[in-house]
């Protein structure tokens, strides 16, 4: 686990460069355990997998989890579980003859109507739009669906109102 | 004429667990396991069913690279920044099906996408690569 007391050892028998390598490893492992808790996230996105869950297996506390995670990733945990979940909504709603309920659960939102604000906040239209939208636009999406979603603008940012990357 | 890629640099965190990892759990071949004059291990491995193409699993500590770009190298890779590209598979649903069953990691399950039937594999060090039965 990264902390002060343990680069502190480091700077006090060595120089400058051993401490940077012994810094980074300690970043290594901590990085290791963030990036599994991430692709806890990716896999069991629908579950009820709650964020002290995620922290306990990465050997956290909650609120050092949560920062350690948004410093690695730019956004908390919590935050990019929803980002997984809409985007995942996203494929089934082009993909999938569902309702926008069946496929609010499905993702794991529990409450349709938290599922289509956060929905609208990232996406920049309700679920049912979107759908319609993408059943106008027809025809394979050129962006593959995994790298789209891998790469942190899978999701249009809910202030860019950068609509066209995912759709088209 | 250029006729493809040869050799693909995997950046790994640790090459004795990479050579396990790709060898054992991936089922590729040891193509090369060579220390260099100047210390850098040439460590690679060609997938079984490869006309050609090669991984070298390259330690950022013994690379060409300085000690504290290598520093930044390793921490992109443990924290799954990084994707040296798109593995080629003939079955995508039983490749990761017997692969899971090593121990493979999968952070998304086989789905059909326009282009083919993808999944998305992590190796051991926190590459991620898209696993992939291109539709012809």
């Amino acid at each position: 686990m990264p902390g002060s007391a343990r680069y502190g050892v480091a700077v006090a028998f060595s120089p400058v460069r051993d401490e940077l390598r012994v810094r980074a490893g300690a970043d290594i492992s901590a990085l290791r355990m963030l990036r599994r808790a991430r692709d806890r996230i990716d896999r069991d996105y629908a579950s009820t997998l709650g964020i002290a869950t995620l922290a306990a297996e990465a050997g956290y506390s909650v609120g050092q989890f949560i920062r350690a995670f948004e410093s690695a990733y730019g956004e908390t945990p919590g935050r990019y579980r929803t980002r997984r979940r809409v985007e995942r909504a996203c494929e089934l709603l082009r993909s999938v003859n569902l309702t926008v309920t069946e496929v609010c659960m499905l993702v794991g939102f529990s409450s349709v109507g938290t599922f289509s604000r956060r929905f609208s906040e990232l996406v920049g239209r309700s679920p049912s739009a979107y759908r319609e939208e993408a059943a106008r636009l027809g025809g394979p999406a050129p962006i593959p669906g995994c790298f789209a979603l891998v790469w942190r603008t899978g999701l249009p940012a809910a202030d860019t109102g950068a609509e066209s990357t995912f759709l088209r | 004429m250029i006729t493809g890629i040869s050799i693909v640099s995997v950046w790994v965190l640790d090459q004795d667990a990479a050579k396990d990892f790709y060898t054992k759990q991936l089922g590729c071949e040891l193509t090369n396991d060579i220390v260099l004059d100047n210390g850098m291990r040439w460590l690679t491995v060609r997938p079984q069913g490869s006309t050609g193409q090669e991984l070298l699993l390259m330690d950022p500590a013994r690379s060409m690279l300085d000690a504290e770009t290598a520093a930044q190298v390793r921490a992109l890779v443990a924290k799954g920044a990084l994707s040296p590209g798109v593995m080629a598979t003939t079955d995508c649903r039983a490749d990761h099906d017997m692969l899971s069953g090593r121990g493979v990691e999968f952070t998304q399950p086989p789905a059909k996408r326009p282009y083919g039937i993808e999944a998305l594999l992590r190796d051991d060090s926190g590459n991620w690569f898209s696993f992939t039965e291109r539709k012809d």
